[in-house]
């Protein structure tokens, strides 16, 4: 459905570009793994990147994040340049399962503080406002009653639960997910996926997820991709309310959550039969 | 008895209680970056230092650390050029550690003594000894209390930290910076061959027992005292040398904790 906008510029300011990929190449040992790659996701979209194996979805998203550079191209997060991006703490980050330690000695609570640690947030203390954000992230996604416990004993779901947690602690308004399903058992991906597409409609949040398997999502973004790039699709959708400037620029704040998750549960089930 | 009440026994004591601080807080961080090797290859060119220091006459731990530092950035450079086999390089900077110490301990006349370098001669330690080791703990407990977060973050995941802004390169270098100082005044206490004991077991040791990352930085230091003063009353009274009973003690309390673990997992 188009609407027709009486004011071009207003619906352009809402409509700001979150992650700008411009004619991205990268080569790996001389090898080229991606050429000439170009993209953009605009706010509150919500951007589910496939391919197979090897296809090149890591590694898109390792120089989105500043972890790898491209060879040729740009990329910008929020309007600037990754290079000298600095307000990290916009973007949640959720790394593939299996590059973290499960038997790593930290309590849930502390691996959810970690989302606070990076350079523009070096609380001294921590103070009651961080920790009552720690049980705010912590109540939105389940697991408050684990956050004493140490974090191999939980299980996969949960401990998939944990790091979205601590990707959600700053209430950034781009979330940037890794594989996030891969080795959870198909009820919990599906309470999963409830989870983060209840953020993305009634939160403001845009997302990037990348997956090799979309079978779950597929419902949620479409049948076919809307674009490609090599052996890369990318499947989009945009939020329920994308109409809606007044609030865009802000994500709404975690607390309460999963109260109103929960009461609105069956609506959004209702809504996802496509 | 009353070797506990002698100056060089206090003395002892002194030292012992603080590389008991300092050696398990870094292994502790070693431990956890799957780096546990590099104690031991550090701590063997660190006594090649030793020996030149003893050689050209300048305070021979400032010499280790220098040797200790020079070999941290080595071991980086290689690991870059060996990525998947990492721990190939700290094969090849022991070996060229301890071959470059055999030729520096038996050329020109010097009046080292090999043993207490390789085995440690606490009873030996000087105040000046002291006031070094008393230094590196200052600045490795300022360094890991104000910087315990971000500590954190870099030893759970070093991606995140790095896509959170953090300058992981820097707390790389200053985590292999620290440990060359930690090892090269505690090679004179333990002994060369032994750091790595003091450095490593009680982080085995919390991983058995500690439930949060603030009971393990806890719990590695208790150990680490337990040790020390246990073992050089044992090693006073009986005689023994004090960086072996250390270490066996540190050994025997891993292996209880092993077996108490198992009893709890047939137990319940």
């Amino acid at each position: 459905m188009s609407v027709i906008k009486p004011n071009n510029r207003a619906a352009e300011s809402c409509h700001n570009e979150v992650i700008s990929v411009d004619r991205v190449s990268f080569s790996y040992q001389q090898k080229l793994v991606m050429q000439d790659v170009s993209f953009g996701v605009k706010e509150r979209d919500f951007i589910g990147l496939i391919g197979a194996n090897g296809a090149g979805k890591t590694t898109l998203l390792r120089m989105i994040v500043g972890l790898l550079k491209p060879s040729a191209g740009e990329i910008r997060l929020f309007g600037q340049p990754v290079q000298s991006f600095k307000d990290w703490d916009r973007i949640g980050y959720v790394p593939q399962k299996n590059a973290l330690n499960p038997q790593f000695p930290a309590t849930v609570r502390e691996v959810v503080l970690s989302g606070l640690y990076g350079r523009k947030n070096m609380f001294r203390r921590l103070s009651k406002a961080v920790q009552s954000k720690a049980d705010d992230a912590l109540d939105a996604m389940g697991i408050i009653d684990l956050s004493d416990k140490k974090i191999g004993q939980l299980s996969g779901g949960q401990q998939q639960r944990v790091f979205l947690a601590r990707a959600l602690i700053n209430n950034p308004s781009l979330l940037i997910l890794d594989e996030p399903t891969v080795g959870i058992d198909s009820e919990t991906q599906e309470n999963f996926f409830h989870m983060i597409k209840h953020m993305h409609q009634h939160h403001n949040m845009t997302f990037l997820m990348v997956s090799h398997d979309m079978e779950m999502i597929r419902g949620y973004l479409g049948q076919e991709p809307a674009a490609s790039a090599g052996k890369l699709k990318f499947y989009i959708r945009h939020s329920h309310d994308t109409q809606d400037c007044v609030e865009s620029n802000l994500a709404h704040s975690l607390k309460g959550l999963r109260a109103r998750m929960e009461s609105g549960r069956e609506v959004v089930t209702v809504g996802d039969r496509y | 008895m009353e070797i506990v009440t002698s100056e060089f026994f206090q003395r002892a004591l002194i030292g012992g209680l603080l590389i008991g601080i300092t050696a398990p807080l870094m292994g502790f961080f070693l431990v956890l970056r799957r780096l546990s090797m590099i104690g031991d290859t550090l701590s063997h060119v660190a006594i090649a230092g030793v020996a030149l220091g003893f050689i050209v006459g300048v305070y021979p731990i400032a010499m280790g650390l220098l040797f200790a530092i020079a070999a941290s950035f080595a071991i980086e450079k290689l690991r870059k050029a060996y990525k998947a086999y990492a721990e190939l390089s700290l094969a090849i900077i022991m070996a060229g550690g301890i071959g470059l110490a055999s030729i520096l301990f038996t050329a020109g006349d010097s009046m080292m003594d090999v043993n207490s370098y390789l085995f440690g001669s606490i009873y030996t330690l000087d105040n000046v000894d002291l006031y070094t080791i008393g230094g590196v703990t200052a600045v490795v407990l300022i360094v890991i209390i104000s910087q315990s977060k971000e500590l954190f973050l870099i030893t759970f995941d070093e991606e995140a930290a790095s896509v959170s802004g953090l300058p992981v390169r820097f707390y790389n270098v200053m985590i292999s910076v620290l440990t060359a100082l930690v090892i090269s005044v505690a090679i004179k206490i333990v002994g060369a061959l032994l750091v790595s004991a003091l450095l490593t077991i009680p982080a085995a040791c919390s991983l058995i027992i500690a439930r949060s990352f603030k009971q393990s930085l806890m719990t590695v230091i208790a150990i680490g005292e337990f040790a020390v003063i246990a073992g050089l009353l044992i090693a006073g009274v009986w005689n023994l040398a004090p960086g072996g009973t250390i270490v066996l003690l540190l050994i025997a309390l891993l292996l209880i904790l092993l077996l108490v673990r198992r009893g709890f997992r047939l137990g319940g």
